[in-house]
Order: structure tokens, then C-alpha cells, then sequence
């Protein structure tokens, strides 16, 4: 087969299936990462006692082991767990033990939104803390009531502080929605490889699905640096 | 100075009274048994050594925070009556201008003045526009509407600031020295505009260190210390050439330091 | 299968020893990041223009492109083919070896990061600083490498301890070529015993204290190197 035609018949629609895959697979991660670390967030810098607590170790396992295994627990490990339920309570307990056989597709999601969701976590408690506590107080002497202060005063605010870093991280999680193939996922990394190693044509594929990657984190920094650029205010600096 | 007929209420009840307020923070006492009233139109003027309570007790009075002991009256509604829920109606009817202002600084000066006509009066956008825009205009500001705080001189902030409890049609202004975090050269205008709502008949309470103004426009001074009113009277008596006051004495050291 | 306690602990040893491993790869890449990123963070805020763009490309490529993407591409599309005329060289098979390849994509990775953090720490330090060294007969490299890369290091540590527990995290991934570092020797013991959860949270807990460990080493070293004044409060 020709270069050319390996290029285009072979090669080039692959990744572009695959491409598909992993946007299906990005989307809904850095949704969930994103409504994961608000709430999670929101309750470590506000939260007291064993909630805050609680928080801070999801966030500290989270952020302090790889993803690669997280995946490979929530896809390999969790099934463990099913396997242990029917072995002790009998197969009556199956609609619930079945719960812990997750899917490829659903593991990765849950994998990414939840590795996501601890480091999202880190940006919007930052902005949260580093919100002076007069503009609450002042909210609150308008006649806000303390939820409302925080709904339309203070997370605003937050969430505009966050973007950038908010944004960084959606980047981050662009690229290692390419650890799905080692769930089995055929995403564009996936594909790069199952071609590769069915036609050992090695470079090519890993250099054409890298630039795939540059092309995507490109097109989203632009993206993000627009929507950085729509909400920014000129804020005063220093201090 | 002559106000408007209205000042001083004909029944002679108070419009705001603050009775017997304490609070501590960390096991330090910061009020002690604080009182004062307010009679509509009425303009009061608390000065005193920093650290002494006023702040405190300026929060207390709004129920910002909560006094340990002692209620505040407002035309004669209890606070402590009002319970968790319907505080917020309480601080709706009491302004509250902070010495740094306390800007939203995400909103445009109409939007730092609409944002709590929509979401705690609940108007309609555009009602609420044309209400801030009003506000604005009253505090000199109507061509600056659509600047965020940080493009703002500290004195227009504070005008916005003003605006922005003016628009909830407060019963009483509570002023936190609103100047103190200004540069000299823009006192001036904050306090015109305060001027002008006494004039127009607002009752206030105010902390300042601006014992000018104080003198020129209050008919009582309230010198607080270690968290207790110590003094109270006329500027004439308190501040008297050779008078023996406290405040007397802490107000000719400020006018040393700063030369007015 | 793994049904008592003693071959649980040779099975766990053999994990916790892949630790050397891990260790030489962050240590490895570290290195090579910072061999690759110092040159290249000076080169972009003093050297000539016509070198910015390619040096910015360089940035942008390693920055934009998944680690598990460069993993296969050095390994499979470069070392492969690389080793051929040098086959029955004995040096070749460990030149070109998975690890070889896992710290060629790790550490040209963290140049690109590192060179950032660099550039970030230059950029932050006051101008006088160059100036007055040139004033005082310092070549532009002397100048450089004398008295602004010094401070810039330091100003970075804190910036590194984030790159050590990013690559912390990405050596796990190198595992796919056969590295034989934690997360490899974990894989293969989880399956063959299928204790999987037992054996995934064990190299989890592992990861969490080399999390621990790097970031407090990272923090001594900041301690042990601080001069007076320098990056804190307003230079």
C-alpha cells in the first residue's frame, strides 16, 4: 500500500473515528470535573470539621496518585468488589454487585471526572479564599440573604478568579483522555495504535496522532483564552 | 444649620435605638453595655482611638454581627425579634457604607448599584437599571456607569458605594469612616454628598476621624473607648478651646497630626 | 494465587522495590528537564530573536502532546528503528531501551515545563540585576549564568515540587513500555494473583508517599538554599 493511500484510507479515517471517541470521552469529564471541584471546592473552604476533612482526603488521594492507576482501579479493581458481594451474600445481590462492573466508556468518565474534580477543586477554593470577606459582609448589609450572598456575590466572583487555572486543567485532561485506550477504549490514541501495530508503520501513526493532540489543545486554548478574555474585568492589581 | 421640619420625630420616639450592647470576640470584651438612639433626620458622629468598638459596634448595630447581649430598634421592630430568617429585612432598611468600600468588583458601577435591587427587591432589570442609573446621578456619577470599581478613584468608589444603599431606600445610613481610605484631595467630594443627605433629611450614624466636618455638621459626638461611650455632647462642649473632654484632648492631637 | 501472609509480603516487597525504578526515572527526567529547560528559558528571554520561534515550538509540541503519545512515539517510532544498524552492538539494547525511552519522552516533557517555570522566575526578577552586571564587565553570558540563573533557581523550587509530583504521576504511565518501575510490577503481580484492589491500593499508597516525601524534600532544599529577601514580598 502506498503512503499516500495508507494516509487516507487507512490512517486518517481511524483517527478521525477515534477523534469522535474522545471528545464523547472529554465533554462530559470536564463537566463533571468542573461541577465536581465547585462543590468540593465550596466545602473546603468554607466547611468545617469532618466534611472539610473528608474533602481534603479525596482530594489528596486523588491528586497524589497517578491516574493511570485510578483507571485501572475504577476499570480492573472495582469488579473485585462485585466478585466479593456474591461470593459472601449469594447471587441475589447481583443488580447491586453489578453496579461495580463498570464499562470501559464509564470508567474512563468516572476516572477522568473524578481526578479532574480534585484538582478543579484546588482553583475554585483558591479564588474562594482569596475573595476579600468585605464584599460578602457588603452583600449582606444590602439585605442578601447569606445563601443568595454567596449564589450571586460571591461565586461569580470566584468562578471568574478560577478560569484561568480551570482552564489549564481541561488542557491537562484533554491529554491523558488518551490513557482510555488502556481501558480498551478506541479513542484517537487507541486507534494511532491498533494501526501502528497492524500495519508497523510506527512514526508515522504516533507523529500524525500527536499533532491530532496539539490540534485539539490548540483550538481549546484559544477557546479558553476567549472565554478567559469575555469574563475578565479589569481588576485592581497588588495587594 | 436649619433642617427640614421633619428632623427631631414629633412623638419624640426614636427612629433607631440600640439598647445595651455587648459582645466579646476571642474572651475580649470589644462592647460594653453600648446604647444610643437615633431620632429621624438626626446625624450623630462617633469618634474615638482605634481598636475602641466603633467598627463593632457599627456591625452590631446592622446585625452583621451578632451582639452577645442587647437588641437594636428599628422604628421600633426588634432585631433579635426578627430571628435568623428575617434579619436580611432588617439590613435591607439600614445601610452600611465601609471605609474600603466593599465594591463587587466584577459589576459595573449601575450593576454594583442594581445587583441587589434585582436579586433581594426582586425588580425587573430594567427597573432596576433606571433606579441605579438615578442613584448615580444623585452622587455625581451618572457618566460613570459603566465602569468597573477598579477604573474608579477612591472617592467616586465611595460615591458608589453610597449609591448603592441609597437605592434600597434605607431608613438609617450607617457611615464606617468613609474617608479614611481616601486620598486627601477626594475627602472632599464623599463628604459633599454626605452633606447633602443630611440636608435632604437621612438619619446617620457616623465614625469619623474628620473632626471638621464632625463639628460643622452634628449636633452630638460620642466618644468611644475600650468599648463603652464615654462622652457625649455638642461639639461645642466636647471640643471647646481648653475644654477638659477626652475627646477634646483626642481630637486636638488629630488635628495636629494631620493638620486639620 | 496469593493465600498467605508471607507470599503476600514477597509479592508487596516486589512493588515497593519497583520504587527504585520510579525514583530513577523522576530523578532521570528531572535532570534532563532541567539540563533542557534552563538553556532554553535564558535562550528565549536573552538570546537572539530569530531562535524565539523555533524555541517557542519546542514548548508548544511537548506541552500539546499527551505523555503516552510521546512514550510510544520515542520508544516505537524512533528507538526501533534507531537501534537497527547498531543490532549486535551489547550497548545497544540498554541505550535503546524502554527506560532509556520512558526518560528521553519524560524529560524533554519536563524541559518544556521546566523552561517555563525558568522564564516565569527571570522574567520576575528585577531588571537592575542584569543590568548591573553588565555594568560591572560581565559578559551577556556571564551575566546569565552568574548572577540571574542563580536567582531564578531558586525562585523555582516551589514551582518544581509541582513538576516532581507531575512526573511522579506521568512515570506510572511508562509502565506501557515495560518499565519495571511501581506501577509495571504492580500490574503484573495484581493480575497473576487477582488481588487486584489489593495490590492498585498498595502502589496508590505508595505514589501518596512519594507525593509526600518529594514535596518535603523539595521544601528542605528551598529552606536549606533561601537567601535572605529574596522572592518574598515585593523585589
Amino acid at each position: 500500500m502506498g503512503t499516500i493511500d495508507f494516509y487516507l484510507e487507512v490512517l486518517i479515517p481511524a483517527l478521525n473515528k477515534g477523534f469522535f471517541l474522545s471528545v464523547a470521552i472529554i465533554v462530559p469529564s470536564a463537566t463533571f470535573g468542573v461541577l465536581i471541584g465547585i462543590l468540593v471546592g465550596a466545602g473546603r473552604a468554607l466547611g468545617k470539621g469532618w466534611l472539610s476533612r473528608a474533602l481534603d482526603l479525596y482530594v489528596t488521594v486523588f491528586r497524589g496518585t497517578p491516574l493511570v492507576v485510578q483507571l485501572t482501579v475504577w476499570y480492573y479493581g472495582l469488579p473485585s468488589i462485585s466478585l466479593f458481594l456474591e461470593a459472601h451474600f449469594g447471587e441475589g445481590v447481583r443488580p447491586f454487585s453489578e453496579l461495580f462492573r463498570l464499562s470501559p466508556y464509564v470508567a474512563a468518565v468516572v476516572a477522568f471526572s473524578m481526578c479532574s474534580g480534585a484538582y478543579q477543586s484546588e482553583y475554585i477554593r483558591g479564588a474562594l479564599l482569596s475573595l476579600k470577606r468585605g464584599q460578602y459582609l457588603a452583600a449582606l448589609s444590602l439585605g442578601f440573604s447569606k445563601g443568595r450572598a454567596f449564589w450571586f456575590i460571591t461565586v461569580p466572583m470566584a468562578l471568574r478568579r478560577a478560569v484561568p487555572g480551570c482552564g489549564n486543567e481541561i488542557i491537562y485532561l484533554i491529554k491523558y483522555s488518551s490513557l482510555a485506550m488502556l481501558v480498551t477504549l478506541s479513542e484517537l490514541m487507541g486507534e494511532a495504535k491498533g494501526v501502528a501495530s497492524l500495519y508497523f508503520r510506527y512514526f508515522e501513526c504516533y507523529m500524525l496522532v500527536a499533532l491530532y493532540y496539539l490540534a485539539i489543545v490548540t483550538v481549546a486554548t484559544v477557546l479558553l483564552h476567549m472565554l478567559e478574555k469575555r469574563l475578565a474585568r479589569p481588576f485592581a492589581t497588588g495587594h | 444649620m436649619a433642617g427640614p421640619m421633619a428632623r427631631g420625630a414629633p412623638d419624640g420616639a426614636p427612629l433607631l435605638e440600640v439598647r445595651g450592647i455587648s459582645k466579646s470576640m476571642g474572651g475580649k470584651l470589644l462592647l460594653d453595655d453600648v446604647s444610643l438612639s437615633l431620632s429621624r433626620g438626626e446625624l450623630k458622629v462617633l469618634i474615638g482611638p482605634s481598636g475602641g468598638g466603633k467598627s463593632t459596634l457599627l456591625q452590631c448595630v446592622h446585625f452583621l454581627t451578632i451582639p452577645d447581649k442587647g437588641d437594636v430598634l428599628l422604628d421600633g421592630e426588634s432585631a433579635r425579634e426578627m430571628g435568623k430568617r428575617n434579619i436580611c429585612l432588617f439590613r435591607q432598611e439600614i445601610g452600611m457604607i465601609f471605609q474600603d468600600f466593599n465594591l463587587f468588583d466584577h459589576l459595573t458601577a449601575r450593576d454594583n448599584v442594581a445587583v441587589a435591587l434585582r436579586r433581594v427587591k426582586r425588580l425587573r432589570k430594567a427597573e432596576a437599571h433606571g433606579r441605579a442609573l438615578a442613584e448615580l446621578e444623585r452622587v455625581g456619577l451618572g457618566d460613570k456607569a459603566g465602569l468597573y470599581p477598579a477604573q474608579l478613584s477612591g472617592g467616586q468608589k465611595q460615591r458608589v458605594s453610597i449609591a448603592r444603599a441609597l437605592a434600597m431606600d434605607p431608613k438609617v445610613m450607617l457611615l464606617d469612616e468613609p474617608t479614611s481610605a481616601l486620598d486627601p484631595e477626594l475627602i472632599g467630594e464623599v463628604l459633599n454628598v454626605i452633606q447633602s443627605l443630611y440636608e435632604g433629611g437621612m438619619t446617620m450614624l457616623m465614625v469619623t476621624h474628620q473632626v471638621g466636618f464632625a463639628r460643622h455638621i452634628t449636633k452630638e459626638i460620642l466618644f468611644m473607648e475600650d468599648g463603652r461611650i464615654t462622652e457625649r455632647g455638642s461639639p461645642e462642649d466636647l471640643l471647646a478651646e481648653g475644654s477638659l473632654s477626652r475627646a477634646g484632648a483626642f481630637c486636638s492631637k488629630l488635628s495636629e497630626v494631620t493638620g486639620r | 494465587m496469593i493465600d498467605d501472609f508471607p507470599q503476600f509480603l514477597v509479592s508487596a516487597l516486589y512493588i515497593v522495590r519497583g520504587t527504585g525504578w520510579t525514583a530513577a526515572l523522576i530523578l532521570g527526567a528531572m535532570s534532563l528537564g532541567l539540563l533542557v529547560g534552563m538553556p532554553l528559558a535564558a535562550l528565549q528571554v536573552y538570546g537572539p530573536k530569530p531562535l524565539r520561534a523555533p524555541l517557542a515550538a519546542y514548548v508548544w509540541f511537548f506541552r500539546g502532546v499527551p505523555i503516552l503519545v510521546l512514550l510510544y512515539l520515542v520508544y516505537f517510532g524512533l528507538f526501533t528503528y534507531a537501534q537497527g544498524p547498531f543490532e549486535g552492538f551489547s550497548w545497544a539494547r540498554s541505550a535503546f531501551s524502554p527506560f532509556s525511552a520512558s526518560l528521553v519522552a519524560l524529560g524533554l516533557t519536563s524541559g518544556a515545563y521546566q523552561s517555563q517555570i525558568f522564564r516565569g522566575a527571570i522574567l520576575s526578577l528585577p531588571e537592575g540585576q542584569y543590568r548591573a552586571a553588565m555594568a560591572l564587565g560581565f559578559t551577556r553570558f556571564g551575566a546569565v549564568t552568574r548572577i540571574v540563573l542563580p536567582q531564578a533557581a531558586r525562585l523555582s523550587i516551589p514551582a518544581w515540587s509541582n513538576e516532581y509530583s507531575i512526573l511522579l504521576k506521568d512515570s506510572a504511565i511508562a509502565y506501557v513500555l515495560g518499565t519495571s518501575e511501581i506501577m509495571n510490577r504492580a500490574r503484573s503481580i495484581a493480575f497473576l494473583s487477582n488481588r487486584i484492589l489489593t495490590f492498585f491500593l498498595l502502589a496508590g499508597i505508595l505514589y501518596l508517599l512519594l507525593t509526600w516525601l518529594g514535596v518535603r524534600a523539595l521544601r528542605a532544599l528551598e529552606r536549606r538554599l533561601a537567601i535572605p529577601g529574596l522572592g518574598q514580598g515585593e523585589a
